[in-house]
């Protein structure tokens, strides 16, 4: 460990008035500083995309009540709501995964555990956003096969 | 020549700074627990989603218990957290950002919960109407 305070030997263990003071060993990036603003940017953004997405789907129409796969398939029918979904899925989960980044560097003081956690968060987070990244990209709004349920499709599709 | 220094403001329980006690302490410590419980949820919601992908039925039996009136209850409580971190998180960005945000914070916290209340107590009046009622098919 390199000392980051000027403390050149015993006689002057007390540093000088006014000299410079670090928590930390300096970072070579200012990666600290870009996410701290990337939290601002998403936030706005989230505001609009979340608060959105909770309206559309718990106020208007039957609210919780109207929600199934016809539902899901009428609104992905849409390039705008899939391009809607498709930014608060890498906005909410970038926002969230660096906000529970913090957390766990403030709670979790043993280097392995920080680490570990840190590992498990970083792998929740690629699984989440593959995945999500994947449905909205595949999704077919009307599947065909001996085990699909014709009355669950929404209206538009041929099988119905 | 004696100097008099302007009386600081007496005020009873830690306080001068913007994140030791009161408001300050209490909207981060708010911040704090509503972020995660929203990531936590937002893990599972995807899974849920995902769904879709393997059959319509699959995805209307998990989203039948979103119906469920005692999950309703807990939609609610979903809905209050994304409020309160959203419009606390513009609260951040006002102190952070606006010159005299720093100096109205704790009045900001106070309208942060005022726009929570005005718009939370609709929500659960409309949400609540639908998961007391009987789901129609
Ligand atoms: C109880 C409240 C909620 C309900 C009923 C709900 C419902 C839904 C539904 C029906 C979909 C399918 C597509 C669509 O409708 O656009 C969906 C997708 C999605 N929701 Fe929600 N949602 C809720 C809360 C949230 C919250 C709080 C967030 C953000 C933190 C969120 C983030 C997402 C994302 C990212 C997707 C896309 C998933 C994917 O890519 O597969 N939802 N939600
Ligand atoms: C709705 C719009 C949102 C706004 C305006 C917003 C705003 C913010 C801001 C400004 C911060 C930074 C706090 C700081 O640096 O001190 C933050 C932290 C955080 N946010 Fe959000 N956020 C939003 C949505 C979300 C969502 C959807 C999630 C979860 C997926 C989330 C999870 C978190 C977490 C875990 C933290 C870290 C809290 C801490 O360090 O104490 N936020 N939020």
């Amino acid at each position: 460990m390199t000392a980051v305070q000027s403390t050149p030997g015993p006689a002057q263990a007390i540093d000088a008035p006014r000299s410079p003071y670090r928590r930390s060993k300096p970072t070579r990036t200012n990666f600290e500083l870009y996410a701290w603003l990337f939290m601002r940017m998403s936030g706005v953004l989230l505001v609009v995309l979340v608060l959105g997405h909770l309206f559309v789907n718990l106020m208007l129409g039957d609210g919780i009540h109207q929600v199934d796969f016809a539902f899901v398939a009428g609104k992905w029918a849409s390039p705008f709501w899939k391009v809607w979904d498709l930014s608060m899925l890498w906005l909410a989960m970038l926002h969230g995964t660096n906000g529970v980044r913090t957390i766990i560097n403030d709670y979790a003081e043993r280097n392995g555990t920080r680490f570990w956690l840190k590992m498990a968060l970083y792998v929740a987070f690629a699984l989440t956003v593959v995945l999500g990244t994947l449905v909205i990209f595949t999704f077919d709004p009307c599947p065909i096969g001996a085990d699909i349920d014709a009355s669950a499709l929404p209206s538009f599709c041929p099988a119905r | 020549m004696a100097r008099t220094l302007p009386a600081l403001p007496t005020v009873s329980g830690p306080t001068g700074t913007l994140y030791r006690g009161r408001e300050g302490m209490w909207s981060w410590v708010g911040h704090r627990i509503t972020g995660v419980l929203i990531f936590v949820f937002l893990l599972v919601h995807v899974l849920d989603t995902a769904l879709v992908t393997v059959s319509p039925q699959a995805y209307d039996a998990v989203i039948a218990s979103y119906k469920n009136p005692v999950v309703g209850l807990g939609e609610a409580g979903l809905v209050a957290a994304v409020l309160f971190h959203a419009f606390n998180g513009i609260r951040i960005m006002l102190v952070d950002f606006w010159s005299k945000g720093p100096r109205y914070h704790r009045q900001l916290f106070w309208g942060v919960l005022a726009v929570w209340l005005v718009l939370f107590v609709p929500f659960l009046v409309r949400h609540l109407s639908i998961i007391f009622s009987p789901v129609e098919n």
